[in-house]
């Protein structure tokens, strides 16, 4: 072999293009979905259950569902009957809101979009204003425009607060509420005192231990036999105080996670600066802290926003609570399935949304404390 | 600093705390300007809230008379939905000033409980409905059925105690509210709906097919409904009671919101002017003004006419006076003299 | 900075600024206003309570109560008390929480890896299960599986049947109970010697294994020892067991063991919708075990399925157990939404009916708040027992 192919000169060949089977759709395929005998089973078998699933799902939803109409002799198709939703859908998003007034409750919700969304911009110039307009100036705002009573607003008194929109200002409200007093709890909870420390604990092993419907059922039936004859306020004030501090304690407990994922030489290195306890935590600790606990926040947030449905048990009308409503009025029987689904893609939009947007932050804020 | 702000927040907060008023009930309404007052979450006839959150029935118009009693406006009451299982802790508790719940008077209720029941709106009895299917022509028939029921009811208690005392068995499906067990019974989950009379009239025209449900001959309790109030205030009790015999009394007297006004400028009839106020103590003793019962009467109508418009013949419930009649038309209704 | 010598003491300053005394006052203060406030809310509490002739005290649970419950592990009927209606309301919520633990768990599990499968298809079901089921409040989720899917089954006399046996209709399922003769018992007991027996096998070959290398087919002796044995008692005293058929009798079928729809939906909801945040942190965990111990468990020779037993599962526990604690108080808590559809769980039974019957609110809420709360440590220390357990050991 040798001698023969002395003189000979190798010539290089085209490459040879890869077995079909190993690139391109079918070695996606092939890669991704028959790797192996199991492989090939469970995706003929999940092909197969997908197959039963699906067509009926979308068959219902919307090749026979009957989407225009105005009553429910409408419905005839024997698909979903949308035509339910639209026709009740005013009172989905306001509650019994009077019809006349319902443009303040979509004013309050633009402004708070307006406000919102240059904050989600990159590089917007004026964030911290923004920020400051958002959490101090505009719940009063929106606490005018939705109650009303002052600049020629007749009052919309809150029992007619209903729908999506109490879903959104019970979960807005129990946000911004919650999170000061989670990190106060956080903070109390670490503290050297130890009369503090022991409430802290206390308080948050307390709330965190109970349900949320007995809470509920406390702050909307049984508060004022708490407080002197006479002295009462607002259900869904009550609610909502009750709501806040259950949540507070999760979000202390998320607070707590990243207070102590903080190295003790920031700590050490605020007091030698001589900073005193409330600007060592405002300046060094809490910014650190809080960033890390991003994904943990909006987490206790999400909880949150679905709890609200919890409030129908003390007979609020949130967005659960008007479908609940009128899935059981007479003359539109028989419509429970297309009333549910449509809350829960309401919810499902708004919780899926924030998740995403707390993993794109969490993307954006992770400077460091990664290798 | 810290010191001095904590101590001060402290001292505010220890100022509020001496400073809670204990003034009776009747003040604190007119000081906050309108009657909380405690309804059914939904029961066509009873208390209901129509398309607009406008709540309609034969308690919510007691309500309405005792706000127009005190405020002269019909319209100074908050509705306040509850469960059967929360009524009385929120009254209990002051959440609300008075309960018209289609509440039944008991003595237990009336004693360990801290309510006192002002009186009787509706005259009721505990029946059954069954599909007409389940081919059942009497309560007897129903050894060994499910039994959908409100939960905390006296209904629930009627209800063991009739299938005990008749060696009968029974599964009882519980549900917090009257809508649930409607959709229960229509579901098939139970076989027998039970609850009070009028009640069971109303739970059918929530069925997807009313006339496939028959309500049976049997009443197996006495279920006198009413309004109902915290105990310890003996002049708000009045105010409540007081505003329910007068619309009793109007229909006795004749007097309709049709008529009041045209009575009270010209009627001589000596028991028409004290109730309207021209004549007698008027509000005095009730810390009313002298026009309430005339205000109820104008605003709300007269017993048969809230009668007729939520339950009655004028309603889809289409339910007849029976023992709800006046005393002097063999029923049961009667309102003590107003002198 | 003046040049005098540092003293032992620092300099004074003002007792205000001094950092114990602060700290001292500062707690000393709290202590009153919690305190104040206690007293406040008490005092009010027994003044409104007096003054408006509502009962006190724990008398109540001795009366008779008078009404039935749908479903009770303990003997129960309308003539028992208030305090009986307590532990029915107890044990039904405990049933619940138990069974949405198990199921919970098991599907969290498969879903968790299915998300790590090399299977493309698998891996996308799975985070779509996550994603869906996740975002839908759970309230949402029991209603929907209660009043939209499992009240459209048919009535008793359509009931949709499985040989006979088993029957599923809208009052639930009903299948056939074993009935146990007297010499049933002799099985059970066996039944016990087994487990017992294939501990001590396992433990005795494990530690075999450590001190000469040998192994010993424990997997099939155990199952011998439990399956195996209790099978030839049980043929050997003759069939000792009947069974009991449930059957269609006046309105509903009667024997057999049955399963209420109201159970069935708050447990498949509550099973669903927390599974979905297990195989989340199920999929973390696993991912938390870094690539080199699976690669030096290869090194080492063993077996896929041996590296995921012996390597990657003990490391993964470490990370998955206390998520996997609080999602299982949630679900005990989240279990008392069992009163939107009427199964008799605590808050419904004893917080709703007793409740209401009684009128004393403030002993009953008290005495349901302690419940949830003490069901809540104990689960907290058996799952803080359990990690301390597995720990990483430090050598």
């Amino acid at each position: 072999m040798a001698e023969s192919g002395q003189n000979q000169k190798f010539e290089r060949l085209e490459d040879l293009p890869p077995p079909v089977m190993a690139v391109g759709i079918l070695g996606w395929v092939r890669n991704n979905l028959f790797s192996s005998l199991s492989n090939s089973t469970l995706t003929i078998v999940a092909l197969y259950l997908l197959y039963l699933a699906i067509p009926p799902v979308v068959n219902w939803a919307i090749i026979t569902a009957d989407w225009i109409g105005s009553g429910r002799e409408d419905c005839t198709s024997g698909g979903a009957c949308w035509v339910f939703i639209y026709a009740r859908l005013n009172q989905f998003i306001y509650g019994f809101y009077p019809e006349a007034q319902q443009w303040r409750v979509n004013l309050a919700f633009a402004l708070l979009l307006v406000l919102f969304v240059p904050l989600l911009i990159k590089n917007f110039p004026y964030k911290t204003w923004l920020g400051f307009l958002l959490l101090l100036v505009y719940p009063v705002v929106a606490f005018l425009l939705f109650y009303g009573g002052a600049l020629g607003l007749p009052v919309v008194s809150t029992d007619q607060w209903g729908g999506l929109m109490l879903t959104l200002v019970i979960s807005a409200v129990g946000m911004v509420a919650s999170l000061p007093l989670g990190i106060l709890l956080a903070l109390g909870r670490r503290s050297q005192m130890p009369i503090v420390r022991a409430f802290s604990v206390a308080f948050i092993e307390l709330w965190r231990g109970v349900p949320l419907i007995t809470v509920l059922f406390m702050s909307s039936v049984m508060l004022p036999l708490f407080l002197p004859e006479g002295v009462t306020f607002d259900k869904l004030l009550r609610a909502l105080i009750g709501i806040t501090l259950f949540e507070s304690a999760y979000m202390a407990e998320v607070v707590r996670g990243g207070l102590q994922a903080i190295p003790s030489g920031q700590y050490e290195a605020a007091k030698a600066l001589g900073l005193n306890f409330w600007k060592s935590m405002s300046l060094i600790v809490l910014p650190q802290a809080l960033k890390l606990v991003i994904p943990g926040i909006v987490n206790t947030l999400i909880a949150l926003f679905k709890d609200t449905t919890l409030v129908i048990i003390i007979g609020l009308f949130d967005i659960l609570g008007a479908v609940e409503a009128a899935i059981k009025d007479p003359s539109w029987l028989g419509y429970a399935v297309e009333g549910y689904v449509f809350a829960a893609l309401i919810f499902w939009i708004f919780c899926y949304g924030m998740s995403r947007y707390s993993q794109a932050l969490e993307r954006k804020l992770s400077t460091g404390h990664k290798r | 600093m810290t010191i001095l702000k904590t101590l001060t927040a402290s001292a505010v907060l220890a100022a509020l705390f001496i400073g809670g008023v204990h003034a009776g009930t009747l003040d604190t309404i007119k000081q906050r300007g309108h009657v909380q007052c405690g309804v059914n979450t939904g029961l066509p006839g009873f208390s209901f809230p129509d398309d607009q959150g406008k709540w309609n029935g034969l308690d919510v118009d007691v309500c309405r008379a005792v706000a127009a009693a005190v405020f002269g406006d019909a319209g100074k009451v908050k509705f306040i939905p509850l469960t059967a299982k929360e009524r009385f802790t929120a009254l209990q508790s002051g959440e609300i000033d008075v309960l018209s719940r289609n509440t039944t008077w008991t003595t237990t209720r009336d004693s360990s409980l801290g309510l006192n029941f002002a009186g009787v709106n509706y005259y009721d009895g505990q029946g059954f409905m069954v599909k007409k299917s389940l081919g059942v022509n009497s309560a007897e028939g129903l050894d060994g059925a499910s039994v959908c029921i409100q939960a905390g009811t006296t209904t629930e208690l009627n209800l063991a105690d009739y299938f005990r005392s008749n060696n009968m068995k029974y599964t009882p499906i519980t549900y917090d509210k009257a809508a649930e067990t409607v959709a229960g019974f229509d579901a098939g989950r139970c076989d027998v709906l039970t609850s009070d009379q009028s009640q069971l009239y109303a739970l059918r025209i929530q069925l997807k097919d009313p006339g496939g449900a028959i309500v049976l001959p049997e009443v197996i309790s006495k279920e006198p409904l009413g309004p109902v109030v915290r105990q310890g205030d003996d002049a708000w009790f009045n105010v409540v009671k007081w505003s329910l015999f007068a619309m009793l009394e109007a229909e006795d007297m004749g007097v309709s919101s049709k008529n009041v006004d045209d009575l009270k400028a010209n009627s001589k009839n000596p028991g028409v002017r004290r109730l309207l106020g021209l004549e007698g103590i008027g509000g005095k003793g009730l810390g009313l003004p002298n026009e309430w019962a005339y205000n109820i009467v104008k605003m709300v109508g007269n017993y048969a006419e809230a009668f007729e418009r939520n339950v009655g013949m004028g309603s889809k419930l289409k339910i007849t006076r029976g023992q709800n009649a006046l005393w002097k038309d063999g029923g049961l209704q009667y309102a003590p003299p107003f002198r | 900075m003046t040049d005098e010598k540092p003293t032992a003491t620092p300099p004074r300053t003002a007792f205000w600024n001094n950092p114990t005394f602060r700290s001292l006052a500062f707690q000393i203060i709290v202590l009153a206003s919690v305190g104040a406030f206690f007293a406040y809310i008490v005092n009010n509490t027994l003044t409104n309570m007096a003054q408006r002739g509502i009962s006190t005290g724990f008398g109540f649970l001795d009366l008779k109560a008078g009404f039935g419950i749908l479903m009770s592990l303990i003997e129960y009927d309308e003539t028992y008390t208030y305090g009986r209606t307590f532990f029915v309301g107890l044990l039904n919520t405990l049933l619940v929480s138990f069974l949405g633990i198990l199921l919970a768990t098991l599907l969290g599990f498969v879903i968790g890896i299915a998300r790590l499968s090399r299977n493309w298809l698998i891996a996308r079901i799975a985070a779509a299960y996550i994603e869906v089921f996740r975002n839908i409040p759970l309230l949402l989720q029991i209603l929907f599986w209660y009043f939209a899917v499992l009240s459209a089954l048919p009535s008793p006399r359509q009931s949709l049947s499985l040989m006979d046996l088993f029957f599923v209709n809208v009052r639930g399922l009903y299948m056939p109970a074993p009935q146990p003769e007297p010499a049933f018992s002799a099985v059970g007991a066996v039944f016990a010697l087994g487990i017992v027996a294939s501990l001590v096998v396992a433990r005795w070959a494990h530690r075999r294994q450590d001190l000469t290398g040998e192994q010993f087919p424990v997997l099939l002796t155990s199952l011998g020892l439990v399956i195996g044995l209790p099978l030839i008692v049980f043929a050997v005293s003759g069939f000792p067991l009947t069974w009991d058929i449930p059957v269609l009798q006046g309105f509903n079928f009667r024997g057999g063991l049955s399963l209420i729809p109201e159970l069935v939906a708050l447990l498949l909801a509550l099973s669903i919708y927390t599974a979905a945040f297990i195989a989340e942190i199920v999929r973390a965990g696993i991912l938390a075990v870094s690539h080199g111990q699976t690669e030096a468990a290869s090194a080492l020779g063993l077996r896929t399925p041996l590296t995921l037993r012996l390597v990657v599962i003990p490391q993964a526990l470490r990370v998955i157990i206390p998520p996997l604690t609080s999602q299982y108080l949630n679900l005990t808590k989240n279990s008392s939404l069992a009163t939107a559809v009427g199964y008799p769980d605590l808050v419904a039974v004893w917080a709703g009916t007793t409740l209401n019957q009684t009128g004393q609110a403030v002993e009953i809420i008290l005495m349901t708040m302690a419940v949830y709360l003490t069901i809540s440590l104990l689960i907290s220390l058996f799952m803080n027992w359990y990690n301390k357990k597995t720990a990483l050991v430090e050598r």
